[in-house]
C-alpha cells in the first residue's frame, strides 16, 4: 500500500468506528467491541507497515498535506492565514504512532473482558475509539492549530471516558475536574500558539523550525514567554504541578481507561508536544520546565508512598514519571524523555491492566490492605505485575532501567540538584511500588474477596502478556539512538546489541550506579516495613507527614480554599456592581429620577381649570415680555 | 344735551388708542373674570367678554386703516362664538345636570 495513504487510514479508522458504533450498533455490544478493537488493531498494523516502508525515517509527500482553512485579508501581516490539515511523518511521530496504536490495541482487547458485564459497552467503545482518533490526530498533526484541535478533542473524549459511570457522583465530579483543569492549561497553550504565530507568521512545525534555525532570535524578547505559555498546555495534559490535581481523581473511570489515557497516551501527549516544539524553548524556559518536572515528580512520589488505593498509587506513580520526562525535556534531553515515555507507556499500561485484573478478581475492591496473597491465585497477573514493577523501578535489564538511566544522566548533566531530586524519586518509586506489590500480592489474604480471587479470563490475560514483552526488552533495541538521531544529540558510539545491555554503566557510571543503588534502598526499606505486615507502620512512624502524604499534601483543599476566596471576592465584586451600579445607578437611578420629576410635575396638575388658566396667562405674559423687549 | 354736545365737541376726537384702551380694559376684565370667578357660567361669560374685546380691537383697526379685513374677521369670530356658545352652554348644562354644581373647584376630576 502506498505510504501516502496510510496516515489517513490510521487517523480516520477509529473515527469511523466511533461513528458507526454510535449510529448503528448501539444495541449490539459484541459488534461494537469488535469494530472498535478492529479499528485500532488495523491502525496498529498500518503503523507497522508505515514504519517498515519508510524505515522509521521522515517521509514527506504533497498528498500528506492539504489546505484546510484559508482566510484572505485578515487585517494582519501576513495578510492571509493558511491553516493546513496534514501529517508529520518522522521518527518521533512514527514511534508515538506505534505506542498509541500498539498499547491501544492491547487495552481495547482487555476492555472487552473487563467491561463485559457493563450495560453500556457500546458507548464505552465509541468513546474509546473517539479518544484514539483524537490522540492519533495530536501525534500526526503538522501544525499547531491542528494539534490544538485534536488536543481539545482528547480533552473531550477523556471527559467522556472518565465520566463513563456518570451515575456515580465521584466520577461525574472527576470528569469535570479533569476537563476544567485541562482547559486552564489549554488557555495558556492557545495564547502561546497565537504569540508564536503573531511573531513568526506560521503554524506549521516544519516552517517554524526552519525559521528558528535560520534565525535563533526570531522570537525576540517574547521567546521565553511564548515557550512557557505553550508549556502550559503540556502542564494540563501531562498533569504537571500546579495542574496535577486532576490525574488522581481521573481514576474514577474504568481501569482500562486509566491504562490507556492516564498511562500511555493522553498524559504522554504533553511530553510529546514538548518534544515536537522543542526548538521553540529558550534556556530560561527550559530551566523552568525542568524544575516544574522535578517538583512534580518528587511531590507525586511522596504522595504515592501513603496511598492505599491500588489505582491511585499507580496514578501518582504516573505523575511522578511524567515529572521525570518533563524534567528531561527541561534538561535539553527530549530524546531521553521520549525514550522513557515509550517504555513507561508499555509497563505502566501493563501495571494498570494488572491492577484492573486484580480489581476484577476481587470484586471491585481497590484497597490494597483488603488484598494479599494473590500470588498463587493469579499467577499471570502476578508475574506480569512483577515485570511491570521491576521495569518501573529501573531494575536492570528491564526496559525502565535504560530509559530511567537516560533521564538520570540528563539530570546529572543539567544540575546536581536535579540529579539529587531524581535519585530520591527513584528510591521513592522503588519503595512505593514494592509496598504495593508486597501488600497486594504476597503474604496472606486479608479479606474474603481476596481469598476467593481467581485468575482473569484469557481475554484479559493475553494483553498483559503482550505488554510484558516490550516492557522487558524495549531497552535492548537502541531506541535512544533512534531518537538521538532525530533530535541531533551527541551519541556515545553506535548501537550494538551487547554494548547496549551494559551501555548505561559505560557512558554515565555515576547515574547508573545511583539509579541502581536508589532502587535497592527503596526495595530494602519496603521489605523491612511491609513484609508480613498487616497494617502500615509508616502511619505511626511518620505521624503528621504521613497524614499529609495520604491527603495529597492538601493540594485539593488548598485549591478549594483559594478558589473559594477568589470566587467569593469576585462574586462580591460582581454583586456590588450588579446591585449598586447596574441595578442601583442605571436602572433605579433612571427610574427614580423620572419618577421624582413626574411627582414634582404632578403637583402642577391640580385639575382646577383656573390654575391652568393662570399658568397659561403667566406663560403668555412671559412670552410677550420677552418678545416685546 | 347741547351742553353735552358742546362739551363733547370740545373733547379731542376719539382716536385708535382710545378704542384699544377700552378693548384692553375689556380683555383684562374678562381675563380677571376667568381667573377669579368660581362659577363656570360666569367664567364662560367672561370668556365671551374677552372675545368681544378682541372684536373691538379688530373693528377699530379696520376702521382706522380703511381696510375691511378686520371686519370680515369679526364676522367670523361672532359666528364661531355663536356656535361655541351653543356647544359650551350645552356642555355646562349637561355637566350641571350630572354633578349638581357649577363650581370649578368641584369639577377637578380631570387629572392624574
Amino acid at each position: 500500500m502506498k505510504p501516502e495513504l496510510l496516515p489517513w487510514l490510521i487517523l480516520f479508522l477509529p473515527l469511523a468506528s466511533a461513528a458507526v458504533i454510535t449510529l448503528f450498533t448501539r444495541k449490539a455490544k459484541g459488534v461494537s467491541a469488535a469494530l472498535s478493537v478492529g479499528a485500532i488493531g488495523v491502525a496498529f498494523l498500518f503503523s507497522l507497515v508505515l514504519f517498515a516502508q519508510t524505515g522509521g525515517k521522515a517521509f514527506v509527500s504533497p498528498l500528506l498535506n492539504s489546505e484546510w482553512i484559508h482566510l484572505e485579508d485578515f487585517g494582519v501581516d501576513p495578510t492571509s492565514v493558511v491553516i493546513n490539515f496534514g501529517f508529520t511523518i518522522d521518527p518521533l511521530s512514527q514511534l508515538m504512532l506505534l505506542i498509541v496504536t500498539g498499547v491501544g490495541t492491547a487495552i481495547h482487547v482487555f476492555s472487552w473482558g473487563y467491561m463485559h458485564d457493563d450495560r453500556a459497552v457500546s458507548r464505552y467503545f465509541a468513546s474509546l475509539s473517539l479518544f484514539c482518533f483524537s490522540m492519533l490526530g495530536i501525534v500526526l498533526a503538522n501544525n499547531l492549530v491542528m494539534m490544538f484541535i485534536f488536543w481539545e478533542l482528547v480533552g473531550v473524549s477523556s471527559y467522556l471516558l472518565i465520566g463513563y459511570w456518570y451515575e456515580k457522583p465521584s466520577a461525574a465530579d472527576a470528569c469535570k475536574k479533569a476537563f476544567i483543569t485541562n482547559r486552564l492549561g489549554d488557555f495558556g497553550f492557545i495564547l502561546g500558539i497565537l504569540m508564536v504565530w503573531g511573531i513568526l507568521g506560521t503554524f506549521g512545525f516544519g516552517q517554524l523550525q526552519e525559521k528558528i534555525a535560520a534565525n535563533p532570535a526570531a522570537l525576540g524578547a517574547a521567546a521565553t514567554c511564548a515557550g512557557l505559555l505553550i508549556f502550559c498546555g503540556a502542564m494540563g495534559k501531562s498533569a504537571q504541578f500546579p495542574l496535577h490535581v486532576w490525574l488522581a481523581d481521573a481514576m474514577e473511570g474504568p481501569t482500562p481507561v486509566s491504562a490507556l489515557i492516564h498511562a500511555a497516551t493522553m498524559v504522554a501527549a504533553g511530553v510529546y508536544m514538548l518534544c515536537r516544539v522543542f526548538f521553540l524553548f529558550t534556556p530560561d524556559a527550559l530551566c523552568v520546565i525542568s524544575w516544574i518536572g522535578a517538583f512534580t515528580s518528587i511531590i507525586a512520589a511522596l504522595v504515592a508512598v501513603q496511598q492505599n488505593d491500588i489505582k491511585r498509587i499507580l496514578a501518582y506513580s504516573t505523575l511522578s514519571q511524567l515529572g521525570y520526562m518533563v524534567m528531561a525535556v527541561g534538561a535539553s534531553k527530549p530524546d531521553a524523555a521520549m525514550y522513557h515515555l515509550t517504555t513507561h507507556a508499555f509497563f505502566k499500561a501493563m501495571l494498570f491492566l494488572g491492577a484492573g485484573s486484580v480489581i476484577h478478581a476481587c470484586h471491585h475492591e481497590q484497597d490494597i490492605w483488603e488484598m494479599g496473597g494473590l500470588k498463587k491465585k493469579m499467577p499471570v497477573t502476578f508475574w506480569t505485575f512483577l515485570i511491570g514493577t521491576f521495569a518501573l523501578c529501573g531494575v536492570p535489564p528491564f526496559s525502565g532501567f535504560y530509559s530511567k538511566d537516560g533521564i538520570l544522566s540528563a539530570a546529572n548533566h543539567a544540575s546536581p540538584f536535579l540529579f539529587a531530586v531524581s535519585v530520591i524519586v527513584a528510591a521513592l518509586t522503588a519503595f512505593y511500588m514494592a509496598r504495593l506489590f508486597i501488600i497486594a500480592f504476597l503474604g496472606e489474604a486479608r479479606s474474603e474477596h481476596a481469598k476467593h480471587a481467581h485468575e482473569s479470563p484469557g481475554i484479559m490475560k493475553w494483553p498483559l502478556v503482550a505488554l510484558a514483552v516490550p516492557s522487558t526488552v524495549a531497552g535492548f533495541f537502541g531506541l535512544n539512538y533512534f531518537l538521538g538521531d532525530f533530535f541531533g544529540s551527541e551519541q556515545h558510539g553506535h548501537y550494538q546489541f551487547l554494548n547496549e545491555i551494559l551501555g548505561p554503566i559505560g557512558h554515565d557510571p555515576l547515574a547508573a550506579f545511583f539509579g541502581i543503588f536508589a532502587t535497592l534502598i527503596g526495595f530494602a526499606f519496603a521489605w523491612l516495613c511491609y513484609n508480613g505486615a498487616d497494617r502500615d507502620v509508616l502511619v505511626t512512624r511518620l505521624g503528621i507527614l504521613s497524614r499529609a502524604m495520604a491527603n495529597r499534601f492538601y493540594f485539593d483543599e488548598i485549591y478549594a480554599f483559594l478558589i473559594k476566596i477568589t470566587h467569593e471576592a469576585v462574586s462580591r465584586l460582581s454583586n456590588f456592581i450588579d446591585r449598586w451600579i447596574i441595578s442601583g445607578l442605571f436602572v433605579r437611578g433612571t427610574h427614580g429620577s423620572v419618577e421624582l420629576t413626574g411627582r414634582a410635575l404632578r403637583l402642577l396638575q391640580t385639575g382646577n381649570i383656573q390654575t391652568y388658566a393662570l399658568l397659561f396667562v403667566a406663560g403668555v405674559v412671559l412670552v410677550l415680555l420677552i418678545a416685546l423687549k | 344735551m347741547i351742553l353735552a354736545a358742546a362739551e363733547l365737541s370740545s373733547l379731542p376726537p376719539v382716536g385708535l388708542q382710545h378704542y384699544l384702551v377700552v378693548s384692553a380694559l375689556l380683555f383684562s376684565l374678562g381675563l380677571l373674570g376667568v381667573l377669579v370667578r368660581r362659577n363656570i357660567l360666569v367664567m364662560y361669560m367672561s370668556l365671551e367678554l374677552m372675545l368681544n374685546a378682541a372684536n373691538l380691537a379688530l373693528v377699530s383697526f379696520s376702521r382706522f386703516n380703511n381696510n375691511l379685513d378686520g371686519q370680515v374677521m369679526v364676522f367670523f369670530i361672532i359666528t364661531v362664538a355663536a356656535a361655541e356658545v351653543a356647544v359650551g352652554l350645552a356642555l355646562i348644562v349637561a355637566l350641571y345636570r350630572k354633578r349638581q354644581t357649577a363650581h370649578v373647584e368641584d369639577l377637578a376630576t380631570l387629572k392624574l
